[in-house]
């Protein structure tokens, strides 16, 4: 309920109209779980974006894996990003032989949610795409049928680059591709199936137009 | 108050327009029902962008001038985002884009509170100083003056152009009995887009020699003359019914509008060519981006403006 008005009456209009949005190949999203969204990591308005992409009524489905030991760092923004995100919390970190720390994403799945996944691990230096980790592999070697979607976003990390605390809106390119699932990519390895959904959100850079941000 | 008799001639040309908008529904569903197996979902998507953007412009003018002031602004915010995220940036200019940025509510408070002298001068020589100041103390001087031209460009063009277009709602209304501030802003976006559509009609049809065959192709001789013909005969219709245009000034008007218009357009397609681009964006559905819909006006709005306030105000 706080989450889809906070959705309706602030994220929306803000993406939509301050930051703006111009899609490529928005059909490609999906309309329904489970699934998993991948995308390049930038920016802080990864999250609200992707999530603003799906109607307003999927919104309970759709949940962003977040790191634990930032959003959950203090009690203001834990409540805040499990009320209005709904986020999964990832902890990077891990200490001894606890539980496979994805196992979040993995009852997420099981519970026909959309997950949005950042398989750079971090947002890293803005506007440059860091090499994927294994955890996209892992989720999709566990769960074969369900589809990997690959999604490609440019501006974010000119708007609000990690370490900065002024917004300088522009414009947002989202590219969507096709999807990609452990069974149809034949992949071996889960090296192998990170190459091929890294290769496929790369490949969606070329569908837009792209300055580059010296 | 702001509008006061004079409205009829307004409201009669918001109606004539939502007639117009529904006659290319129409046009679209006969096209439709004639051929089903064709796809017109690209023209149904223009001609709803085209509701949407008529509805804003027109609700906002007929709601009031502050209303409408507040549309205007919102156009150059969008068009200066567009083109800011067009061109390469720096990224030790971002506070210097923030200026930028800050420039519109600036600029749309002079206009709103009629400080002629302000709304001319603040662009040229304020912004136009404050943008190296603030780059030097960035300090930053590899790509110094690209980056600097690239902001200047970017204002000049998306706030100081298009604010004439605000600044028309200004004009005492007790010059222009036909139609007030509202009549002249209606005339001179009907005139931009209907010079637009005239010089693609007559191109289609007779089009041959280009004019500019390096930036457009597909931009004639043939199109830019009959489309400068159309809109000046336009303008001389129009100009008396909303503005105090008459005679041979709302000829000439349409004639320098239908010309300017032409190489507004052009510029901005050199500057996409320039860039690598089709399309400034596709934020507006089967239109493409916000500059690609304001190119003429960039030119025409500032030009219409000085010429009615020489001669009338």
């Amino acid at each position: 309920m706080f989450q889809v008005l906070f959705f309706a009456l602030l994220v929306r209009p803000f993406v939509r109209l301050i930051v703006g949005l111009n899609g490529y190949g928005m059909d490609r999203l999906p309309r329904s779980g489970p699934a998993v969204v991948i995308a390049n990591h930038n920016s802080h308005l990864d999250t609200l974006v992707l999530m603003s992409l799906f109607p307003l009524k999927l919104l309970k489905k759709v949940r962003p894996v977040a790191a634990a030991d930032y959003f959950l760092s203090n009690g203001v923004l834990a409540f805040l990003t499990r009320t209005f995100i709904g986020i999964i919390p990832i902890y990077r970190k891990r200490e001894g032989n606890e539980a496979d720390p994805l196992e979040g994403v993995y009852q997420a799945i099981r519970e026909d949610c959309i997950v949005i996944f950042f398989p750079e691990g971090t947002r890293g230096e803005p506007e440059a795409m860091a090499p994927f980790k294994l955890g996209v592999a892992k989720v999709s070697e566990k769960f074969p049928e369900v589809p990997v979607v690959p999604v490609y976003l440019h501006g974010l990390g000119k708007s609000l680059p990690k370490g900065e605390a002024l917004l300088v809106p522009f414009f947002c390119d989202v590219a969507v591709g096709e999807s990609v699932t452990w069974k149809n990519a034949n992949a071996q390895s889960r090296q192998e199936l990170v190459e091929i959904v890294q290769a496929k959100v790369l490949e969606l850079k070329k569908v837009m137009p792209h300055q580059a941000w010296e | 108050m702001i509008f006061q008799a004079p409205l009829n001639h307004v409201q009669q040309t918001v109606g004539v327009i939502a007639g117009v908008l529904v006659l290319a529904t129409c046009i679209r569903l006969t096209l439709q029902w004639m051929n089903p197996k064709k796809n017109y979902s690209e023209l149904r998507a223009r001609i709803r962008s085209w509701y949407v953007i008529a509805g804003l412009l027109l609700g906002s003018i007929l709601l009031g001038r502050r209303e409408a002031l507040i549309f205007l602004a919102m156009v150059s915010y969008l068009a200066l985002k567009e083109f800011l995220s067009l061109i390469p940036t720096r990224r030790a200019d971002r506070r210097v884009l923030f200026w930028l940025y800050l420039s519109i509510p600036f600029q749309y408070y002079f206009i709103g509170t009629d400080w002629y002298g302000m709304f001319l001068i603040f662009i040229p020589v304020y912004v136009f100083m404050a943008v190296p100041i603030r780059m030097v103390t960035v300090g930053e001087t590899k790509d110094f003056l690209r980056a600097l031209g690239l902001s200047h460009w970017a204002v000049m063009i998306s706030v100081f152009s298009l604010s004439h277009l605000a600044y028309l709602l200004m004009l005492p209304s007790s010059h222009n009995p036909a139609g007030g501030g509202a009549g002249l802003l209606l005339f001179v976006i009907l005139i931009t887009e209907g010079n637009d559509v005239a010089q693609y009609i007559w191109g289609k049809l007779f089009g041959k020699h280009p004019v500019v065959p390096t930036v457009s192709p597909k931009k004639t001789w043939e199109g830019l003359v009959g489309g400068v013909v159309t809109t000046s005969v336009l303008s001389m219709f129009m100009g008396p019914y909303l503005t105090p245009l008459h005679g041979w000034r709302a000829w000439v008007t349409g004639v320098v509008l239908g010309i300017v218009g032409f190489f507004g357009d052009v510029s901005i397609s050199a500057i996409k060519r320039d860039l690598g681009v089709k399309d400034s964006g596709n934020w507006i559905p089967g239109h493409g981006g916000i500059l690609d819909r304001v190119d003429s006006l960039t030119f025409t709005a500032p030009l219409y403006f000085h010429m009615i306030r020489y001669w009338y105000y």
